[in-house]
């Protein structure tokens, strides 16, 4: 889980950078470039069957293993447990499944265009899907980027807690680093979401 | 009954135990598969020793009341354990650690098991350290030792203030080892109810499984008792709830001797009792003493405003204080032995000067200490310890002084056993404070961790190996054979009788009963008209609880009500014991404090000249017990008056 | 002081169990939790009811054999205490105490609070030990131990088997129990040889047994009456990677 986390959360900087593309006033012309090249390159390529792959993975091994758990006590509390913990902590299932539904709806409007599974009238001149406007198209309408936005912040707490438990899982805990890795952590659940947020924002309010 | 035959070997006093080992009996490795052993308790005794022989290669068959091993009460001990290693360099030895032990004593134990001790004490630390057990640490890297219990060399390794924890779990993880080896087999949630003897020989035990209420038969080929202290008899104790002296009580109906029972410690440094409620009391270590001066108020007026809670320890000046452990023993101060302390703290607060809400506690006051070293040395010491003070009296005693009264922690007095450890029963061993070998009428500080494990580890493998090599022709006996079926038989008549009762009264509101006659009467002061009135009342109170205790439930289940009720039964009997022989020892020695036989500074008045045994009894039914007398001989050493002036 | 009880009651392994509720008045508030609950018991039986039973033993904190649940967590409201050194004063009055028994697979209830935690013991007979026999060791000043690391160990060592880290973990994890042990002897020169061979059985002991999964909520860490830390589970983590790739 550690490892497929850390190399998700690597996942989501390269994601933010492609989509910091779409603030440049150029029409989407670095945009889209950015994703005709990720669409068509073959190492790019290759590393697409691994990101799934990893994807696939992290959601698999996450709901084996939380399965498990909950097996593990098949008698439940009548009071729910009051001792402390970090809150986001207790519910990395649930914003789980919460992005894994945001993911479909990702893929329904950006990923499935490229394959031609789902019908596209956004064509650039070289008769590639449009994704630039594709993209204005969706966050120029409030309710879509409401939903963006909350998904995203959702998105936010489940790397909150993600990062410094990779790091616990993984073996990463000394007393000299640990406030570096939270502080990291924390920092990073905050600017990537950030990152992601201004981005409807942008096309909602500033343009 | 023939004289008691203590089987020590001879040769000067140093060469014993080499020359036991030199010229015992072995079994070969064949045979020792061939030969079941029971242990009765995983404390460090218990464990060590079940450990050790399943190493050799006997089958072992361990059980235990708790849950799991690991809980056996040897782990509360906080203190440490005592070693002749003479790391520090201040002039410790075998020989040293061998005297102070006698001498603390107050020479009522046997010599040549004392020296024994000390001379395997070094291996225990061996042992312990190469189990991974974390001892204090040196920044060097080496053992750290501290000095305790008024001890003049630094000879006690400690880990924090869980010594006992750690090497209780050290012993258990050897246990968990051999069982998983397969070598010992464990048996949680077992109360041993009796031993099996067949043509005069220990060769099994029944015990209950707790939860389904079974009874079950177990062979064994020799049978160890280590099941502790008897100090539950007293109800309030540092014991713990479960520790009982049922075993060694069930033993001694069969035929095994009980020495010494009057020789019971008072430690000085516990908690006070606070209400009828309370269920036991809590020790804080000893090493307290190390930097806490013990005082009460110097006028009477003083303590009895302090009681009525109008007049606070810290508002009562310095001229007022009387630090009476510095005033009557200007050499050892406050870490005068335990028995000392005690009884110096009881003498003051039945004089009136006892503070706290029940007049039964004295301060022990750290105010000079952290301005001499400061807080942060005085936490680092002891912070424990004061946090756990601050959770059950509320009261934070960086700022005021603690409160503390002495309290039964341990028993000195045991069943009887010779140089091999095996008791009058022949193949019937007792190791650890079940038996009364090494303490004499006095335990000193860190002592009962280093015998407890001197025992399991180095003693019972040599000395059972010795037995049981001439047990190599006995096949394993069927649990069907009439010595079983009769025992078992015993077992269930009494628990059915116990049942039947059903009287009005709990099994807690006698054995309360019985704590405070014990207390009262039989506790720090004893005279002879007390302890008279002692076991008159108790005899009452037995009758009484055999015609009124109310066990609710069935034998065939678990029932916790029975498990109890069971041991006070046994209670009953054994405070009557007590108190007949503290009645009998007519003299004061360590923790038996007769007031007729007292120095005029209030000290101990020892009686060698006719008080210099081992009192052995027999039981020969209820409440009647024979006396018998092994003489202690002292070839080594010059008995002397113990003065901590 | 005035109280509500509700506490779970269950006839044997085999049964299922219910809440009953008992009212109690006149209690201390100096009293420990247990000797409330002796105090119930003497009460339950004088009306020749069933006394509750539960775990205990020492009573001073340090055997880990009470474990009770109270009001959602193990060893109740206080930090850092067991439930036999937990006292009255940490409610108020008329207050209404829930009491559970732990709740985990591999514990199951024997009977009302009282389960059965031999798996613990089985984890350890995997290799809780360093495998020295009696009579074999080494002088003990031969081996030396810098005095950071023994410190490392002993508040590793420190832990009691009570359980509560897998009645507090959402999981009924029971990492920070196997990492205190595995951790102890990782720290230490004597338990270096068998290393590997510890943390992958003991590991897998614990699988077993089923409990759950570490997801690192660190309900363990603040519910354990040593307070033995979260870091322990990192070392073995890490001890677990360093052993299965090579």
């Amino acid at each position: 889980m550690s490892l497929l986390g850390i190399f998700l959360m690597i996942f989501l900087v390269v994601h933010l950078g492609i989509n910091l593309c779409l603030l440049r006033s150029d029409g989407g012309a670095w945009f889209n470039a950015a994703a005709h090249f990720m669409g068509t390159n073959y190492i790019v390529k290759v590393f697409e069957v691994i990101l799934f792959g990893g994807f696939i993975l992290h959601i698999l091994i996450g709901t084996i293993l939380q399965i498990q758990n909950w097996m593990s006590r098949p008698v439940r509390y009548k009071v729910t447990n009051k001792t402390y913990t970090p809150f986001l902590s207790k519910y990395m299932i649930y914003t789980g499944i919460i992005i894994l539904i945001f993911l479909l709806i990702h893929f329904m409007n950006f990923y499935f265009i490229r394959l031609g599974w789902v019908s596209n009238p956004n064509i650039t001149a070289e008769g590639e899907p449009d994704f630039y406007l594709i993209a204005q198209e969706l966050f120029v309408q409030p309710a879509y980027s409401l939903l963006y936005i909350i998904l995203i912040i959702i998105l936010g707490f489940h790397l909150n807690h993600a990062f410094q438990s990779a790091w616990q899982t993984l073996g990463v805990n000394h007393p000299q680093y640990n406030g570096f890795i939270r502080w990291f952590g924390t920092i990073y659940a905050i600017l990537i979401p950030l990152g992601f947020i201004f981005i409807p924002l942008y096309f909602l309010l500033i343009r | 009954m023939a004289e008691l035959n203590a089987k020590v070997p001879s040769g000067p006093l140093s060469s014993k135990w080499s020359r036991y080992k030199d010229h015992q009996n072995l079994v070969n490795p064949n045979n020792k598969r061939k030969l079941d052993i029971i242990v009765v308790g995983t404390g460090l005794a218990g464990a060590s020793a079940a450990a050790s022989l399943g190493e050799m290669g006997f089958n072992v068959k361990i059980f235990c009341y708790q849950d799991s091993p690991r809980r056996a009460h040897s782990i509360a001990a906080q203190g440490g354990i005592n070693a002749a290693k003479n790391y520090p360099n201040d002039g410790d030895s075998i020989y040293r650690l061998f005297y102070d032990t006698i001498k603390g004593g107050d020479y009522r134990a046997r010599e040549a098991n004392v020296y024994r001790l000390a001379e395997v004490s070094n291996a225990i630390i061996d042992q312990c350290v190469a189990q991974g057990v974390p001892f204090a640490r040196e920044y060097g890297g080496s053992l750290e030792n501290r000095s305790f219990g008024g001890a003049q060399v630094s000879r006690t390794f400690f880990a924090r203030g869980q010594t006992g924890q750690q090497l209780l779990l050290g012993a258990y993880s050897a246990l968990s080892r051999q069982i998983k080896l397969g070598t010992v087999k464990m048996f949680n949630r077992h109360e041993m109810m009796d031993v099996v003897i067949i043509d005069g020989k220990a060769r099994g035990i029944i015990a209950r499984d707790l939860i389904t209420g079974k009874l079950e038969r177990h062979f064994g080929h020799a049978v160890v008792i280590a099941s502790g202290g008897y100090g539950n008899v007293f109800y309030l104790s540092t014991n713990a709830m479960g520790s009982n002296g049922s075993a060694i009580w069930q033993i001694f109906k069969k035929g095994a001797f009980f020495a010494n029972p009057c020789f019971t410690q008072i430690h000085p440094t516990c908690i006070p009792v606070h209400g009828d409620y309370q269920s036991k009391l809590t020790l804080m270590s000893e090493s307290l003493r190390n930097d806490g001066r013990i005082w009460v108020p110097k006028k009477k007026e003083d303590a009895e405003a302090n009681r009525k809670g109008k007049l606070k320890a810290n508002d009562i000046p310095e001229e007022n204080r009387d630090y009476f452990l510095e005033r009557r023993y200007p050499a050892f101060g406050n870490l005068v032995p335990r028995d000392v302390a005690s009884r110096a703290a009881k003498e003051r607060c039945d004089a009136g000067y006892g503070v706290g809400p029940t007049g039964l506690a004295v301060f022990l006051d750290f105010k000079e200490s952290i301005g001499r070293l400061g807080k942060n040395v005085i936490e680092e010491r002891y912070g424990n310890l004061f946090q756990m003070y601050e959770k059950i009296v509320d009261e934070n005693p960086y700022e005021n002084p603690m409160m503390i009264y002495p309290a039964v922690h341990y028993t000195m007095g045991g069943v009887w056993v010779d140089y091999e450890l095996m008791s009058t029963v022949t193949g019937l061993f007792v190791a650890g404070e079940a038996n009364f070998s090494d303490h004499g009428a006095n335990r000193l500080g860190a002592s009962a961790l280093m015998q407890g494990l001197a025992d399991g580890y180095f003693v019972l493998p040599y000395t059972l190996q010795n037995y049981l090599s001439g047990e190599i022709k006995v096949a394993r006996i069927s649990t069907d054979k009439t010595e079983f079926a009769e025992t078992e038989k015993n077992v269930r008549q009494r628990l059915e009788k116990l049942m039947a009762i059903k009287g009005t009264k709990t099994v807690d509101h006698f054995h309360k009963e019985l704590g405070k006659i014990m207390w009262e009467n039989v506790g720090m002061g004893r005279t002879e008209a007390r302890l008279k009135k002692a076991i008159e009342l108790i005899r009452k109170l037995r009758a009484e609880f055999w015609k009124d205790v109310k066990i609710p439930g069935t034998p065939d289940e678990l029932n916790v009500e029975l498990e109890k009720a069971n041991r006070v039964a046994d209670f009953m009997e054994m405070g009557e014991l007590i108190a007949l022989d503290a009645l009998d020892r007519k003299e004061s020695c360590g923790g038996h404090f007769r007031e007729e036989y007292q120095t005029e500074e209030g000290e101990c008045l020892r009686n060698d000249q006719d008080y210099k045994y081992v009192a052995a009894w027999e039981y020969k039914s209820e409440g009647n017990f024979v006396l018998h007398k092994e003489p202690l001989v002292y070839e080594e050493i010059e008995v002397k008056q113990r003065v901590y002036k | 002081m005035k109280l509500i009880l509700k506490i779970w009651r269950q006839k044997d392994a085999k049964s299922s169990g219910k809440f009953v509720t008992y009212n109690l008045d006149n209690i201390s508030p100096n009293c420990s939790f247990l000797e409330m609950l002796d105090i119930l018991n003497e009460q339950l039986i004088s009306q020749d009811k069933d006394p509750v039973v539960f775990d205990h033993d020492c009573r001073e904190g340090i055997c880990g054999m009470c474990s009770l649940y109270i009001n959602g967590r193990p060893h109740g409201p206080d930090d850092a205490v067991t439930a036999c050194q937990l006292h009255m004063r940490k409610f108020r009055d008329g207050d209404t105490i829930i009491i559970e028994p732990w709740r985990a697979k591999p514990f199951p209830v024997i009977k009302d609070l009282m389960v059965d935690r031999t798996a613990f013991d089985k984890i350890i007979q995997e290799g809780g030990y360093i495998s020295v026999n009696t009579g074999g060791a080494a002088e003990a000043s031969s081996i030396l131990v810098s005095k950071k690391n023994a410190e490392l160990a002993m508040d590793a060592a420190a832990c009691i088997g009570c359980g509560a880290c897998v009645a507090a973990c959402k999981n009924a994890s029971a990492m920070l129990f196997v990492s205190a042990k595995v951790s102890q002897f990782a720290l230490l020169p004597q338990g270096q040889l068998e290393a590997k061979e510890r943390v992958k059985k003991m590991v897998k002991k614990m699988d077993e047994l089923g409990f759950g999964n570490c997801t690192n909520t660190y309900a363990c860490e603040a519910e354990c009456p040593k307070l033995i830390s979260r870091s322990n589970i990192a070392r073995m983590n890490r001890e677990f990677f360093c052993a299965k790739v090579s």
